[in-house]
């Protein structure tokens, strides 16, 4: 019965938007932690998302999403001259994270937007079943 | 009496592999380089309610290789055509998948409908009641 591998497919789904959630939350709480070192210094992470194919060879249509790894943004970090600075280096500038608040609310916006989607999709097809089950009473 | 449900249970099983092909265009909205896909319903319940005018080619040999890949009940699962292109290769387009998924739930419960109806006009017969 292929409804029930709905509830996999959109369950995979939410995990791997609640991931993003995850990731975007840890950017933004992480969007002020200044750093003495370009080395040391908090990087935005952005989650990369892969197609899940159950077996290509049964010919099933199954497909999930999972988080096949997390990347670091390579961007540029905000360097900032203030000697005052406890975090200061030799130079007297501390480095700010690459993180941008713009980008991370609108991924924000649009993960919850995807999870919201995906619970419609498991009710819908929750919906379907039951009444599948009640057929004929 | 096996013709009495007719084409609603075949269309049942389409209905329900079609809510999975689309709960995972809908689950891979994010995903780069995802192609949505579908199943051309009337085609698919043409060729399992034995219409060869509508049916697909037919594989005469195991080592044939099938063209689109077929859901469990041997439906074409075909590609999309993306209405508006996306930088990352994706071709799903949320509200249009989220209306097909709506409209598949909304056919399915209909089959299920006329099903049931049918059900209870048998056991009416059953019980002898008018």
């Amino acid at each position: 019965m292929s409804l029930f591998n709905v509830f996999d497919i959109a369950g995979s789904a939410m995990t791997a938007q609640s991931v993003r959630m995850n990731v975007t939350a840890s950017n933004m709480a992480n969007a002020d932690s200044v750093s003495s070192s370009t080395g040391s210094t908090y990087r935005a992470r952005h989650p990369i998302f892969e197609t899940v194919f159950s077996d290509v060879m049964d010919g099933s249509v199954s497909k999930g999403v999972r988080v096949s790894g997390i990347i670091e943004s390579q961007a540029e970090l905000r360097k900032e001259y203030s000697p005052a600075h406890p975090q200061a280096d030799g130079d007297g500038y501390v480095y700010y994270p690459n993180v941008n608040p713009i980008e991370e609310m609108t991924n924000m916006i649009s993960a919850s937007r995807s999870y919201q989607n995906n619970v419609e999709i498991i009710n819908s097809s929750k919906q379907m079943l039951l009444q599948t089950l009640r057929m004929g009473q | 009496m096996d013709n009495l449900f007719g084409i609603h249970a075949t269309a049942l099983k389409i209905r329900s592999s079609r809510a999975q092909l689309l709960a995972s265009n809908i689950a891979n909205a994010d995903t780069p380089n995802y192609k949505a896909r579908d199943i051309d319903f009337k085609q698919v319940l043409g060729a399992m309610a034995g219409d060869t005018a509508n049916s697909k080619m037919d594989r005469t040999h195991a080592g044939h290789l099938d063209a689109h890949g077929t859901t469990a009940n041997g439906a074409d699962i075909l590609y999309r055509t993306p209405n508006q292109s996306n930088l990352d290769g994706n071709t799903v387009d949320l509200h249009a998948e989220r209306s097909a998924f709506m409209e598949n739930t909304m056919m399915y419960q209909a089959s299920l409908r006329f099903l049931n109806g049918k059900i209870s006009g048998l056991q009416m017969a059953i019980r002898g009641e008018i």
